[in-house]
């Protein structure tokens, strides 16, 4: 491999001649072709194979008939589509301001030198990186109805006077799902934050400083508009994020969810998995998918250039 | 107000609020590992245990035994360490060239993968799982391997990507001079330069393999053959209630994944915030 690296290669971005240049700029090629083969084979492959199969009666065995767009038209009419959407807006409007919130409160303490700024950085960090099947093990036990911590809290500060059945319907479960799932994500959200305020020049609070404006006058006219584009970037990954919900959704129940508890990616699941209903479930993912992509088109609109867009 | 006196007000605001949310972060996790610390029939005692009393190590003993998560651990890191490797490594590389390089097809391939993250995974299980059966690679090792690597290429492509395009052009026409070639400069000095962003794609990629349960649940059926997040989710669904018993095998889960963290997470933390900057 090693002598075909020729270094002119840079020089080559002009019209080279294919052939020749081919040639002696294969080792280009071969820097991305691990990376494409697999992609095609495990990830291309199978997108393309259910987006066709979404328009045919899919049968793991024996034929699968073309049904147009049969499939669409039943999810598009099933009411437990709908349930499933409003569920993920629900967790869209419990666990984003809480990311939100504390992430910007943490990053602001955190921002400027203070004793112990490492570890606590690293503290809050940990909920992020720990996975869903140990917290959602940690949420059955905390918020259980007779001996939970959350309960016992809540009851010792007075704030309740009898026990709350956390898991006694779909709406308290999902909304305490979705708080906890919030918490875990702060650290994140911290992270971001962090990295916004630290790109904000410091000679505009120099500045601002010789010509006397107070700390607060620094938060309310430089930090606040300084954060904006940051803080754009975070709630459309955390929006994305939160229409993509499964993990917590998914682990609450060994089983197959109730239809009340479910979220579109758990339904596409149990679709396919409990019901071996394939089609739909196909059906319903690129409903699922153009809904995604809508929300980053969306994303590539407000977001201004050179801002953290790519991420 | 003098202005020391506001000073110290400040700070200790500041304190406040950052020991205050310790205690919420620390506080599920303290309350799960004194669980796991105690004889069974303390699990479902009210008010709950916080104080480590009567502790005894006989829920991990269990788990690391009869449990078998001696193996499931082993099986994990096996996985995860493969599919780290390899997907760091094909990821770079093909990170080394979209960024450095332009050449005929080069949007094609950036649009290929950027287009595919849009989709959710959950959307491809049914025919990843038909493929791999198709392949022989179902309950296997390296056919879950093989799936971790490509579905990690996309994000950490672009990660590298951020930090690959900040190189500048001289650094690699110095290399040619001193008569290296593409390869040398990717190894010696591309990877050096960007040691932040490996460090943070290594530790990303270890993690989300290491918690990864969904394609494990679906494509490793064999109990031979589970990863820690799907025998401990075998093990809640055997013993719903002995939660000491579960705490105790998550603990162990989670162990190197915390150690791994905080010993590197200087690069980490500088890693993730440059990586949402830059893409």
């Amino acid at each position: 491999m090693q002598n075909s690296l020729g270094l002119e290669s840079n020089a080559a971005v002009g019209k080279p001649k294919r052939r020749g240049w081919l040639r002696r700029h294969y080792g280009i090629y071969l820097f991305a072709l691990p990376a494409i083969v697999l992609f095609l084979t495990f990830s291309v492959y199978p997108i393309i194979y259910s987006f066709i199969r979404s328009f045919s009666d899919w049968q793991l065995i024996g034929a699968s008939p073309f049904v147009g767009l049969r499939n669409y038209r039943t999810v598009l009419a099933d009411p437990n589509v709908g349930i499933a959407f409003k569920n993920a807006l629900l967790n869209f409007v419990v666990s984003i301001p809480i990311q939100v919130v504390f992430g910007l409160l943490l990053a602001i303490v955190l921002d400027r030198p203070i004793r112990g700024r490492g570890f606590f950085r690293a503290l809050f960090y940990i909920p992020v990186l720990v996975t869903w099947i140990v917290v959602i093990q940690i949420y059955l036990y905390m918020f259980n109805k007779d001996y939970g911590l959350i309960n016992y809290l809540l009851l010792k500060t007075h704030l309740i006077s009898e026990g709350i059945d956390w898991l006694g319907s779909p709406t308290r479960t999902l909304v305490s799902v979705f708080a906890m799932g919030g918490w875990k994500g702060i650290g994140w959200a911290m992270l971001i934050f962090l990295a916004g305020l630290q790109s904000i020049p410091t000679d505009l609070y120099e500045a601002s400083g010789l010509d006397g404006a107070s700390k607060w006058q620094q938060f309310r006219y430089i930090t606040i508009p300084g954060l904006r584009n940051t803080t754009v970037f975070v709630i459309v990954l955390l929006s994305i994020g939160a229409f993509n919900v499964f993990d917590q959704v998914f682990l609450l129940f060994t089983g197959a969810a109730p239809s009340d508890y479910d979220v579109p990616l758990s339904m596409i699941y149990n679709k396919a998995f409990s019901e071996l209903n394939f089609g739909y479930s196909a059906a319903l993912s690129y409903i699922m998918a153009a809904v995604i992509i809508m929300i980053s088109v969306i994303q590539f609109k407000v977001l201004p250039k050179n801002s953290g867009t790519e991420g | 107000m003098g202005l020391r006196k506001r000073n110290f007000i400040m700070k200790a605001l500041r304190y406040f609020v950052l020991i205050g949310f310790a205690v919420i972060t620390i506080l599920p996790f303290w309350n799960m590992i004194v669980v796991s610390l105690k004889p069974f029939q303390f699990a479902m005692s009210y008010p709950p245990q916080l104080l480590p009393s009567d502790l005894t190590f006989a829920n991990y003993k269990e788990a690391w035994t009869s449990g078998n998560f001696g193996h499931y651990f082993k099986n994990s890191f096996l996985i995860s360490i493969a599919a780290t490797v390899g997907g760091t490594l094909v990821a770079c590389m093909l990170a080394f060239a979209l960024s450095r390089y332009r050449f005929p097809g080069r949007k094609m391939i950036f649009g290929m993968f950027i287009g595919t993250m849009m989709i959710p995974g959950i959307t491809f299980i049914i025919p990843q799982y038909l493929l791999l059966k198709n392949l022989h690679l179902l309950n296997t090792y390296s056919g879950l391997t093989l799936l971790y690597i490509a579905g990690a290429i996309p994000f950490h492509m672009f990660l590298y990507k951020g930090f690959f395009d900040d190189i500048p052009k001289e650094l690699e026409e110095a290399v040619v001079i001193d008569g290296g070639n593409r390869w040398t400069f990717f190894s010696r000095v591309a990877i050096h330069i960007s040691l932040p962003a490996v460090a943070t794609s290594v530790i990303m990629l270890f993690n989300g393999n290491w918690g990864e349960f969904l394609g494990a649940l679906t494509f490793m059926s064999d109990p031979e053959k589970w990863t820690l997040p799907v025998a401990i989710r075998m093990l809640q669904g055997t013993h719903t209630t002995e939660y000491g018993l579960v705490f105790a095998a998550s603990i162990i889960s989670m162990l190197p994944i915390i150690a791994l963290f905080l010993t590197f997470q200087r690069f980490i933390i500088k890693g993730i915030a440059a990586g949402a900057v830059k893409g």
